[in-house]
């Protein structure tokens, strides 16, 4: 059997302590060009306290309500990222995925293609899912760069979805299945 | 703005609160229904009993206070005030104005009434002009003929094919998500 499910080329994933995990979401969390490319909620500033309490609620769940890995680049051994496979259906082997390189000096270099690729083989050979779906806000064109690159395909805009800095803007929807992944994996 | 307008009143139907005592033998019912469970729901079909429903709706009451987006409706029978099914508005971003719907009316007896058609009507009207939502979503299988052709005449539009997100009956099935705009029901209105 094929085991390297953990490490790829630029980086390898890892369960990190709560307070190492606290500490670099803090961190990202005060980037608001990071926020706003992740998530829908409207940016704040939390304590590492806060952040702590809300990984150990949120973010420690129990598979299979979620898979978590935290991402590390292999050289310097940065802890740089996260991505969750989240809502795994187990009747229908669908999941729903969240991705995110906090570090920007990390962005536009392949990094979160590489851990992408970590997160699909995982999916399809360990989960043993049909397909992975994943939601991105349609100016976050660097992301969805890099999904079509994995082998996501578009399947439709949730329209005017988002309201931010006073501009309407569409959630894009993509979905890759096991037969696509299986092609285009080298 | 007409004030005299009842929001949670239609021809037929009535939107209301959930009643602790009544309500729940009768959606237990509704789980004893494969047909139903699998229109409505994407989690494997399974029933549950009155006293098992009793202790999710207190922990829905619960969610409600606390989460602050989402509201849940009990859909009763304007005659008889007999529970015909649910609705709720869920997942709302308050600062995107967004939302998302969902409906069942629980015993087949009580389809093809009109029942699920008075009942979106009287959510979208509450979720554009008392939530002020500038956008619906709905999420609806492909299978689901009775509600593509319900949101479809309401005015949504498919906007998304999660394709093959659903395995049924030993088949895969395309979950669609839909939406409306509250500029497109606002026209649709203005008619």
């Amino acid at each position: 059997m094929k085991n390297d499910l953990f490490h790829g080329d630029l980086v390898y994933l890892t369960a990190e302590e709560s307070d190492t995990q606290a500490a670099a979401f803090s961190r990202w969390f005060r980037d608001t060009e990071y926020m706003r490319l992740l998530a829908v909620s409207p940016r704040v500033t939390w304590s590492t306290k806060k952040v702590k309490e809300w990984i150990e609620k949120d973010y420690e769940k129990d598979r299979p309500e979620g898979y978590f890995f935290n991402i590390r680049a292999k050289e310097g051994d940065k802890l740089i990222g996260f991505f969750g496979l989240w809502d795994v259906e187990a009747n229908h082997a669908d999941t729903i995925i969240s991705i995110g390189i906090g570090e920007p000096d990390y962005w536009g270099k392949g990094f979160g293609t590489d851990a992408m690729r970590l997160l699909l083989r995982y999916a399809f050979v360990e989960l043993n899912l049909h397909r992975v779906s994943l939601f991105v806000f349609a100016y976050n064109t660097r992301a969805i760069q890099s999904y079509y690159k994995t082998g996501f395909k578009l399947e439709g805009r949730m329209r005017a979805a988002m309201l931010r800095g006073g501009k309407r803007d569409d959630i894009v929807a993509m979905g890759i299945l096991r037969e696509e992944w299986e092609k285009n994996v080298i | 703005m007409d004030i005299h307008k009842q929001l949670f009143v239609g021809p037929s139907v009535c939107l209301g609160p959930i009643d602790h005592e009544k309500d729940p033998p009768i959606m237990s019912q509704w789980t004893h229904d494969p047909e139903y469970l699998r229109l409505v729901d994407i989690k494997p079909a399974y029933p549950i009993s009155a006293g098992q429903i009793k202790k999710k709706l207190e922990a829905l009451e619960k969610e409600i206070e606390e989460s602050k987006n989402l509201y849940y409706f009990t859909i009763r029978s304007k005659e008889d005030d007999r529970l015909l099914g649910f609705a709720t508005i869920r997942w709302i971003e308050w600062t995107h104005g967004t939302g998302w719907i969902r409906l069942g009316i629980g015993n087949s007896q009580d389809w093809h009434k009109g029942y699920g058609s008075e009942t979106l009507g009287l959510l979208l009207e509450y979720a554009f002009s008392e939530l002020n939502l500038y956008r619906l979503g709905a999420e609806i299988p492909e299978y689901n003929l009775g509600a593509l052709r319900l949101f479809e005449k309401v005015g949504f539009t498919q906007e998304v094919c999660r394709r093959q997100a659903l395995n049924r009956d030993g088949r895969r099935w395309d979950a669609l998500i839909y939406g409306l705009l509250r500029l497109e029901w606002e026209a649709q209105h203005e008619k």
